[in-house]
């Protein structure tokens, strides 16, 4: 997934998500500095970088918080901001804040959401019962949401981003006030949904623990990707014995300069 | 690029079904907001019943239209609380829009597929709905404090509410995009709902201001809330009121076009405002 410059992604098989040479800066203040990336239909890539590294900023910008200036981004082909309506049909989110109504039940959280993407009433109930199937909270759905745990809570925001099926599925720091079990549990189901469904993941997280050493890998500091691989090159390649002191090496290359 | 795989149309039915689905969600939570719900009927009860009882003795109300006899000025005063409600209820929900816009809530609404202008306005209409609720219960309670218009005002109103109640929304919602010193409740409280509020016909009739102050009296006349308060007392007594319902019209389509534009983050003046507030960047 590591890709080249100008290295052609077929129109028949589009990636879940490309990122092309995106920059942004806020004011005088460079926060993305072209930045490209790739998620293949059902990989799993984790975007790991410090707090501050602009992950955020990325997410803003593929989800058309603000538009991208400069460079492109395509939702299984589809570019965000020429064709929004197709490329956020393709598109869920976690975001980082929570984002579920604690008044209402889990059933009327997911309704809403199918409501914001053109489902009725009762296709939006069978949808909503179909993903709280697959994380495990069928039993859930007429409970209100403020009644569940920090993990259960994010369990159905992860199946609320899946309810309209999409290509590509974003997750911003999503174990963040999690405890260990619930985090392995959020982090194992969204692995396997990758595999099964056939959907692209882009993971942000700032913590090391959480990047498997079989994962695709891109490692975004102070706004710009500093490496672009599978995890295990990454610790071969500077010769480092852990994932830890590799991605310190990377992020630290230019704290001179601070 | 049109071919591309998956891609569903989004028809006539799907924007209905978008539409109910967050007109619905405003109303939901409305309804578990108890002490919303109160606080918002309090307010205009208070004014009907306190101020409104005492100034009856300081202020007579001649026969002016809609109303065909001498009118008590609680009656007079009805539809200017009407029009507070709708105001605050505005306020309320355009503050919540731009306090959230960063944060998960609005951010989910707006990574719908669906065009930001048609959320946006239906997330306003959404707020009027809520806003249509305290109305009924507080002209319900006025009911039995002896203000009683025709019970066809009751459904001839409708309409003036949602014209009324989407320019005062669409107002605010760009406001508060603009201004950032509008972003705390205080602020608004000082700076537009109360000159907004008095300097209107909701507390007296125009003609007593004029006596007092021409200048006042222009103020009144070029304040939207005038008209829309006009519009609801005319509408209350189902009658319509031509100028105030040509100038609230043209109004909100003013202010939506310029809410839309100012508060769409990724266009508008919003967005220049800085970077994303909740952690990292």
């Amino acid at each position: 997934m590591a890709l080249s410059e100008g290295q052609e992604t077929s129109i028949a098989h589009p990636s879940a998500l490309e990122v092309r040479r995106v920059s942004h800066r806020f004011g005088a203040k460079t926060v993305l500095d072209e930045v490209s990336l790739d998620v293949p239909q059902g990989a799993f890539v984790v975007l790991l970088g410090p707090n501050g590294a602009g992950k955020s900023t990325l997410f803003a910008l593929i989800t058309r918080l603000y538009d991208n200036v400069s460079g492109e981004i395509r939702i299984l082909g589809h570019d965000v901001r020429r064709h929004p309506m197709a490329a956020l049909q393709q598109l869920g989110v976690v975001f980082q804040s929570r984002s579920l109504d604690g008044d209402l039940s889990v059933m009327q959280n997911l309704t809403y959401h199918a409501a914001l993407h053109g489902f009725g009433r009762r296709e939006g109930r069978r949808l909503s019962e179909a993903v709280l199937a697959m994380v495990g909270l069928v039993d859930r759905a007429r409970d209100k949401v403020r009644t569940l745990s920090g993990g259960q809570a994010r369990r159905v925001e992860i199946a609320r981003a899946l309810l309209h099926d999409p290509s590509l599925l974003l997750l911003d720091e999503a174990t963040v006030g999690l405890d260990i079990a619930s985090r392995e549990s959020v982090i194992s189901i969204v692995r396997g949904l990758a595999r099964e469904r056939q959907v692209g993941v882009l993971w942000a997280t700032h913590l090391v623990d959480e990047v498997d050493p079989n994962d695709q890998l891109v490692v975004l500091h102070r706004g710009r990707v500093r490496y672009s691989g599978p995890a295990l090159d990454l610790v071969a390649g500077v010769k480092a014995d852990s994932l830890r002191t590799a991605f310190m090496h990377v992020t630290e290359l230019d704290q001179p300069d601070a | 690029m049109t071919a591309m795989p998956k891609a569903r149309r989004l028809d006539v039915s799907a924007y209905i079904a978008c539409f109910y689905g967050v007109v619905w969600r405003e109303v939901l939570r409305f309804l578990h907001q108890r002490e919303r719900f109160l606080a918002a009927l309090v307010r205009p009860l208070v004014w009907l019943f306190v101020f409104a009882a005492g100034f009856r003795q300081v202020l007579g109300v001649s026969i002016i239209p809609p109303y065909e006899t001498y009118v008590l000025y609680e009656v007079f005063v009805t539809p200017g609380l009407v029009g507070m409600v709708l105001l605050f209820n505005a306020m309320q929900t355009s503050l919540s829009m731009v306090h959230d816009r960063e944060t998960g809530t609005m951010r989910t609404l707006l990574v719908s597929p669906f065009p930001r202008s048609f959320l946006l306005v239906s997330k306003l209409l959404g707020g009027v709905a809520v806003a249509l609720l305290q109305v009924y219960a507080f002209l319900l309670i006025a009911y039995f404090w002896e203000i009683e218009p025709p019970l066809i005002g009751y459904v001839t109103v409708l309409p003036a509410l949602v014209l009324s109640g989407l320019m005062l929304g669409a107002l605010a919602l760009f406001m508060s995009s603009v201004i950032r010193q509008l972003e705390n409740f205080a602020g608004v409280m000082n700076f537009v709902i109360f000159p907004m509020f008095f300097a209107s016909s909701a507390l007296y009739p125009l003609w007593r201001i004029k006596e007092s102050s021409p200048l006042l009296y222009e103020i009144c006349r070029l304040n939207p809330f005038t008209h829309a308060v006009e519009l609801i007392r005319f509408a209350l007594y189902a009658k319509v009121a031509p100028a105030p319902l040509v100038i609230v019209a043209g109004f909100t389509a003013f202010f939506l076009a310029a809410a839309i534009y100012a508060y769409n983050p990724s266009k508008g003046l919003i967005g220049r405002r800085g970077a994303p507030r909740n952690g990292g960047a």
